[in-house]
C-alpha cells in the first residue's frame, strides 16, 4: 500500500499517496491494532514540489510500537482526508495543523482557529511567514511619551 | 470611551437546543480555571448539556521560534512548556536530539535524569492535587502539599539555580553535577513528604464531601479515553496500565522496580488517587536511584555538542575554536527526523524534530498531552453539573504553557 517504507531511528515510516490515506489508516487501526492517534503535523519544504509533508503518528497501546505516515501535498491544493471518523482526537489536532500550515482536512467540519484567533491571516509555521510579523487584534495604544 | 473589542473566538453554538437552555461563558480569565482556558457551555438548569472548549490564549509561537535558534538555545524554551515539571521537557527534548546525533549518554547522566524526572513528576502531581483540592475547599490539604512542593523547588534551585524553569538539560549531558550534600537533603524531603501525603490521605480519602464531589463525576472509559487520545494519569485512572516508562522503557526505567497504579472507573476520585499513588512510586524510584548512582562523568565526550572545559578554552586554540563554533553555529546535527516520546507528568510528551544538517532545527514539533486532552475534555464535562466543571478540570491538570505552546 505504501510507496516507500523505511525505518528511521527505530520507527517505521510509510510514505503514501494522499488518496490512499483512509485505506491505509483503516488497515493500521482495524488489522494492525494502532488504536491511538498521537499526532498530526506538517513539514514545509518551500523549494520542493509538492511543498508539504503531512506527518501522522500512531501508537499501538497493546504492542507498544509507533508508526509514522507521511503524504506529500502541493501548495495549490494542500488537502488530505480527515481522520475524525476513525479517531476522536484527530478533531483538535487537525485544527492546529490547519492553523499553522493551512492543510485542509476534507471531512473535518470544524477547522476553526484553535491556537490562533478568528481573523488571523496566513499560516505562521510556513517558512515564508515572517517571524516578526504582527497582527494585533486590538490596536496598540500610543504611549504617553510619544503623544 | 468604550472600545468594541473583536471576539477572538467563534463559539460552536450560540443558541441552546431547548427554550430553557442558557449559554454561559467561563473564562478565559476565571480564578477557578487556573489556566487560561475558555469554556462555552450550554446549560439546562444546573446541568451541562454540551461544551465548546477553546485554548490558545497562551500561544507564543514556540515552534516558529525554534526554527531560528541553535539546538542548544531551545532548552530554555522547552522549559516553559510544562512549567510544573520543566526538567521532563528538558530531558525529552535532549533525548530527541541525541537520537538524531546517535549519542548514548553516560550512566551517571542517565540515572540523574531519571531521578530528576521522577522528582519533577512529584512536584507536578503535588501541584495538581493541591490545586484541585483547594478548589473543593480543602485548604489544609493544599497547604500540606504545596509546602512539600516548595521544598522541592528550593532544593532544585540549589542544583540548577532556578526554582521553576531550570534550563538544566544539555544535549549529551547535564549543566552540572549534583552539589555536595544534595542527595542527603533529597532523602530528608522525601521522608517529610511521606508524612504530609499520609496526612492528606487521612483528610481526604474517606471524606464524605470529597467523595460526593468526585466519585462518579467526569467518568471516562478506557476505549473512549484511547479514542480521544488521553494518556498519562487520566488514561491510567480508567484502569489501563499504560505507561511509557514500562511499555517502551527509556533512561534507567528498565532497571527500576515500580508499579503502575490504575483506577477502577476513570472518575475524578480515581484521578486523584492515581496521582497520589504515582507520587509514592516516584519516591520509591528515587530512593533506588540514589543507591544506583556511581561516580563518573555526566557529559559524553563528543565535541559536536558538549562544551570543552573552561581551562582548555583559555589555554588551547582547538578548544577555543570548538567553544566558539558551538556558541555561534550550534551543535551539528546530522540530517534526519525522529519522534521521541517520554512519559511526562500529564501523559505522552513527544518531540518530532526534523534536521537538514547544521546547527539550527528545520522543525521542532511538540506533541503536548495537555493540548490533546483539551480536545477530549468535553467528554468529561458534558452531562454533569455546572459546579463539576471546576473539579473535573482540576483533575485534568491542563498546563497552558504546553497546551498552547
Amino acid at each position: 500500500m505504501a510507496e516507500e517504507a523505511t525505518v528511521a531511528h527505530g520507527t517505521l515510516v510509510l510514505l503514501i499517496e494522499p488518496a490512499r490515506l483512509l485505506e491505509v489508516v483503516r488497515t493500521l487501526k482495524d488489522t494492525l491494532g494502532f488504536d491511538m492517534f498521537l499526532d498530526v503535523t506538517a513539514v514545509d519544504w518551500p523549494e520542493r514540489n509538492p511543498r508539504f509533508d503531512v506527518v501522522w503518528h500512531f501508537y499501538s497501546t497493546r504492542q507498544h510500537v509507533r508508526v509514522r505516515i507521511k503524504a506529500r501535498v502541493p501548495e495549490r491544493d494542500p488537502t488530505v482526508d480527515s481522520l475524525i471518523g476513525l479517531y476522536g482526537s484527530a478533531r483538535y489536532m487537525e485544527r492546529e495543523c490547519h492553523d499553522m500550515y493551512g492543510i485542509v482536512f476534507r471531512g473535518n467540519d470544524d477547522l476553526r482557529p484553535i491556537l490562533l484567533y478568528e481573523g488571523f491571516e496566513g499560516h505562521p509555521l510556513r517558512k515564508d511567514y515572517p517571524k516578526q510579523k504582527e497582527q494585533p487584534l486590538v490596536p496598540y495604544r500610543a504611549s504617553e511619551a510619544r503623544k | 470611551m468604550s472600545l468594541k473589542l473583536p471576539n477572538p473566538i467563534r463559539p460552536a453554538f450560540d443558541k441552546g437546543g431547548t427554550d430553557s437552555a442558557v449559554i454561559v461563558n467561563i473564562g478565559p480569565s476565571h480564578p477557578a480555571t487556573h489556566g487560561t482556558i475558555q469554556i462555552v457551555a450550554e446549560l439546562d438548569g444546573e446541568r451541562v448539556v454540551r461544551t465548546d472548549v477553546h485554548c490558545g490564549y497562551l500561544h507564543r509561537g514556540f515552534e516558529k521560534e525554534c526554527e531560528s535558534h541553535t539546538w542548544h538555545n531551545l532548552i530554555p524554551y522547552v522549559d516553559r512548556l510544562n512549567y510544573c515539571s520543566a526538567l521532563i521537557n528538558d530531558f525529552a527534548y535532549c533525548e530527541a536530539v541525541e537520537k538524531l546525533m546517535d549519542i548514548e549518554i553516560t550512566p551517571r547522566c542517565r540515572h540523574l535524569r531519571t531521578l530528576l524526572s521522577e522528582y519533577s513528576r512529584i512536584a507536578d502531581h503535588l501541584t495538581c492535587i493541591a490545586a484541585a483540592l483547594m478548589e473543593l475547599g480543602a485548604m489544609t490539604a493544599f497547604l500540606y502539599l504545596v509546602t512539600i512542593r516548595d521544598y522541592i523547588y528550593e532544593h532544585l534551585a540549589a542544583l540548577t539555580g532556578a526554582r521553576v524553569t531550570y534550563s538544566y538539560g544539555r544535549i549529551g549531558g547535564l549543566a552540572n553535577d549534583v552539589p555536595e550534600g544534595w542527595l542527603k537533603r533529597l532523602g530528608e524531603i522525601l521522608d517529610e513528604m511521606d508524612t504530609f501525603t499520609g496526612r492528606v490521605h487521612g483528610l481526604v480519602d474517606r471524606n464524605r464531601i470529597f467523595i460526593d464531589r468526585t466519585r462518579d463525576v467526569g467518568v471516562l472509559g478506557t476505549a473512549e479515553a484511547i479514542n480521544w487520545g488521553f494518556t498519562g494519569p487520566i488514561l491510567r485512572s480508567t484502569g489501563a496500565a499504560r505507561d511509557l516508562r514500562k511499555d517502551t522503557p527509556y533512561l534507567s526505567y528498565a532497571e527500576l522496580d515500580f508499579e503502575v497504579p490504575v483506577g477502577i472507573k476513570g472518575d475524578n476520585y480515581d484521578r486523584y488517587y492515581v496521582r497520589m499513588r504515582e507520587i509514592d512510586e516516584s519516591a520509591h524510584m528515587i530512593r533506588q536511584l540514589v543507591d544506583m548512582l556511581e561516580p563518573g562523568p555526566i557529559n559524553v565526550d563528543d565535541r559536536r555538542c558538549v562544551f570543552p572545559e573552561k581551562t582548555l578554552v583559555y589555554n588551547e586554540i582547538e578548544s577555543l575554536i570548538n567553544h566558539f563554533k558551538l556558541v555561534m553555529e550550534g551543535p551539528q546535527v546530522p540530517p534526519g527526523e525522529v519522534y521521541s516520546a517520554q512519559e511526562g507528568a500529564n501523559g505522552e510528551l513527544g518531540f518530532y524534530v526534523v534536521s537538514v544538517g547544521g546547527g539550527v532545527p528545520w522543525k521542532v514539533h511538540c506533541r503536548s498531552p495537555s493540548f490533546v486532552h483539551m480536545g477530549g475534555v468535553h467528554r468529561m464535562l458534558d452531562g454533569y453539573q455546572l459546579a463539576d466543571i471546576v473539579p473535573t478540570f482540576g483533575s485534568v491538570n491542563m498546563i497552558g504553557g504546553e497546551c498552547d505552546r
